[in-house]
C-alpha cells in the first residue's frame, strides 16, 4: 500500500446544477468567474463544480442561486474536481454516481414547478403527497408454517 | 437548524431542498470528503480502509458481508447524528448490488428504530406532484425549527 497524501485539504466542493429555460451552464459559469475571487470553478455540461473554503463557496452559491432560484440546485461533493479516482478522463464513460444525478435531473422540472408555485398558493390548498406504497408482506409466522409443512 | 438525514444519501433534490429551507442535509458526500481529505494509506477508490468495516461492526454483525459494514461506517454515524430524516421510497437507482440493497434496508430500519421524525415520500412524476412534494418537505422542515 502506498502512502496517501490528500489534495485540497480543508476545502469543500459543491455541485451547482442548472436546469433552466433562461440560463445555460456557460452563462452560469461566466457569472461565477466574475465573482469567484480565486475560488476554483469548473464548468460542466450540467452546471459547475466550485471548490474552495466553505464560507467563500457558500457566498458564491448564494449569489448564483439568486439568478434563478427555482432552477438552480446545489449539493455537496466528496471528491475534488479532476480527482483521478473519479474523473471520467481516467476511467472512461460516465463516472460512478452520475447515474443518480441523471435520474433526478429528469424529475427536477417538477421540483422547480413546486418551488415556483408554492409561494402563490395558500397553505391549505396544497394536497398531501401520495403515501408510499406499503405492499402487504408475508408474515414470518406464516412463512414458518409453510417451511414446516414442506419439511414434514 | 436541524441535521436532516436524507435517503438516498446522494440525492441532489433532497440535499438542495433541505439546505434551501435552512437545515443541514447529512449526505454521503460529507463522509466521503472526510476520508478523501485524511492522510494515510492509499485505498482507492473511496479511501475506505480496513478500519471502516470494523467501525461498521457497531451496526451489523460480523457475519454480515464487509461491504455492508463498510457502507454502515459511512451512514451509521450520520444516522446517530440526525435530528430528522427524509426518505424517498422509490429510488431505484440506489438499489445497486446486494451490499447496497441490504445496507439500504438496514438504514431504513435504524432510522425508524431511532424514533426521530421521518418524512416518507415518493419521487414526483407530474407538476402537481412536484408542488405536493416540495410542500410536504417545507411543512416537515418548518416543523423542525428549534430541534
Amino acid at each position: 500500500m502506498a502512502e496517501y497524501t490528500p489534495r485540497y485539504v480543508g476545502t469543500v466542493t459543491k455541485y451547482v446544477f442548472v436546469d433552466s429555460p433562461e440560463m445555460t451552464p456557460s452563462d452560469l459559469a461566466l457569472r461565477a468567474y466574475e465573482i469567484s475571487r480565486g475560488v476554483m470553478i469548473k464548468e460542466t455540461c450540467f452546471g459547475l463544480q466550485i471548490t474552495g473554503k466553505e464560507e467563500e463557496v457558500d457566498a458564491i452559491i448564494g449569489q448564483l442561486r439568486s439568478l434563478d432560484p427555482a432552477h438552480i440546485f446545489v449539493k455537496d461533493r466528496g471528491f475534488p474536481p479532476g480527482d483521478p479516482r473519479r474523473c471520467r478522463a481516467n476511467l472512461g464513460g460516465a463516472r460512478p454516481g452520475y447515474y443518480g444525478h441523471e435520474f433526478e435531473l429528469t424529475l427536477i422540472k417538477y421540483v422547480s414547478k413546486g418551488l415556483e408555485e408554492l409561494p402563490s398558493r395558500p397553505a391549505d390548498s396544497v394536497p398531501k403527497p401520495a403515501a408510499p406504497k406499503s405492499g402487504k408482506r408475508l408474515d414470518v409466522h406464516k412463512l414458518k408454517k409453510i417451511i414446516d409443512s414442506q419439511e414434514s | 437548524m436541524a441535521k436532516v438525514f436524507i435517503y438516498p444519501a446522494t440525492s441532489l433534490i433532497l440535499s438542495d431542498l433541505v439546505a434551501r429551507f435552512g437545515h443541514t442535509p447529512l449526505s454521503a458526500a460529507m463522509q466521503i470528503r472526510e476520508r478523501v481529505q485524511t492522510a494515510g494509506l492509499e485505498s482507492p477508490p473511496l479511501q475506505i480502509t480496513p478500519e471502516d468495516p470494523k467501525k461498521g461492526l457497531k451496526y451489523a454483525a460480523v457475519e454480515v458481508p464487509s461491504g455492508v459494514r463498510g457502507r454502515m461506517s459511512l451512514f451509521g454515524p450520520m444516522i446517530e447524528d440526525a435530528d430528522a430524516a427524509i426518505i424517498v421510497n422509490d429510488a431505484d437507482f440506489s438499489f445497486g448490488c446486494m451490499g447496497c440493497a441490504r445496507t439500504n434496508e438496514l438504514i431504513a430500519f435504524l432510522i425508524r428504530k431511532k424514533g426521530i421524525p421521518v418524512l416518507d415520500l415518493v419521487y414526483p412524476r407530474t407538476e402537481e406532484e412536484g408542488v405536493e412534494f416540495v410542500a410536504a418537505i417545507r411543512v416537515f422542515l418548518t416543523g423542525l425549527e428549534g430541534a
